[in-house]
């Protein structure tokens, strides 16, 4: 469980709440006057890619329900996850994939 | 980044009301997307810990859900107040890329409404508005303010709704549900649609290794690093194919 006080949760809420509201409205604030260098464009482009994928990989690699020990069952789930994110390109399908796959498995493996 | 390319601009310029109804009607499709992602977050707040309040909070202050979700991971992890701020900033960076590519589309309009399509810009509203405002460059201001809002008008409290459900219903999930997995597959079921070219690829993987690779370091640091230097990955392969396409030619 986490261990914040109520206040650092607020101000954790707060903080990101302004710090969003200002990448939001830099560009749309400054009436688009300024334009951004190519070459941060170019590193802006992949931030979700570089920032989501590093997040949940010691979750599927090492999950805390078990412990840390590697579980088939997520690692498949993970899989079947990406694999139909990749051939349908709808993050919906991607879902329903992953979650039928963890239950399944988790159903056989008991 | 680029929107499929629309119908040339030869339909009357919309008015305010058609623009709305236009932007609602573009905007039905992502409701299937944002309902369950929001119950996720709902669920997943209350399963860490938080109040019902405190992930309304979230859900209505923030309102990005990839910052969000990656916010309520790291706290789990009791990561230093800084790190979980800057890697939930990092996360949402992309927005600040959003808010730079309609600022020519939107910027003879009026300070609020400026300040209320940023307040409401997420991948969905940008998306839309993006490929709208190219398709019809002769869409006067307030259709595009109108076109922007309707995109929004059902995106936004849908969100916020089914955050609240997912925190209410949270507390009532069986013990032994694997709801630890809900994160990894939705943020999974969000990448993958993503990795579009081989610069992407490379970017990922990047962030996957250097993860593991920066893992000791301390406060959770291994995160930010990594991700820093998937971006430059990314930005690289990007620049090489692009060189590379040139030399083919």
């Amino acid at each position: 469980m986490m261990g914040y006080s109520t206040a650092q949760i607020w101000s954790i809420i707060v903080l990101l709440a302004i710090g969003t509201f200002a990448l939001r409205f830099s560009f749309l604030g400054l009436i688009g006057r300024r334009k951004l260098p190519d070459w941060v464009l170019r590193h802006l482009r992949y931030t979700p890619v570089a920032v989501l994928p590093g997040l949940i990989a010691p979750l599927v690699l090492f999950p805390a329900a078990t412990e840390g020990e590697p579980d088939a069952a997520r690692m498949l789930a993970a899989l079947v996850t990406l694999a139909f994110g990749l051939w349908t390109r709808n993050v919906l399908w991607a879902i329903l994939g992953g979650v039928v796959t963890l239950f399944a498995v988790l159903q056989i493996t008991g | 980044m680029s929107p499929p390319p629309a119908t040339p601009d030869a339909a009357p310029p919309l008015s305010g009301t058609r623009g709305f109804l236009q932007g609602l009607r573009d905007s039905l499709p992502f409701l299937l997307v944002v309902i369950p992602f929001g119950m996720v977050f709902g669920v997943v707040a209350t399963e860490a810990g938080l109040t019902v309040t405190q992930t309304m909070g979230f859900s209505v202050g923030v309102f990005a859900g990839a910052s969000q979700l990656a916010a309520l991971q790291l706290m789990t992890e009791n990561a230093p107040t800084l790190i979980v701020l800057a890697t939930a900033l990092a996360v949402n960076l992309r927005l600040a890329m959003y808010s730079a590519s309609l600022a020519p589309f939107l910027g003879p309009a009026p300070a609020w409404q400026r300040a209320l399509v940023a307040w409401l810009l997420v991948d969905q509203s940008y998306a839309l508005a993006h490929a709208r405002y190219e398709a019809s460059p002769r869409m006067p201001m307030p259709a595009r303010f109108a076109f922007y809002l309707g995109s929004v008008a059902l995106v936004v409290p849908m969100w916020c709704v089914a955050s609240y459900l997912g925190a209410v219903l949270g507390n009532r999930i069986p013990a032994g549900l694997p709801v630890d997995f809900a994160v990894p597959i939705t943020f999974l079921a969000v990448i993958a649609p993503m990795l579009r070219t081989l610069a992407h690829v490379a970017a990922a993987l990047t962030s996957v290794l250097g993860v593991l690779a920066f893992a000791a370091l301390p406060y959770n640091l291994g995160l930010l690093v990594a991700a820093l230097l998937a971006m430059a990955m990314g930005a690289q392969v990007e620049l090489w194919l692009v060189r590379r396409l040139k030399d083919g030619r």
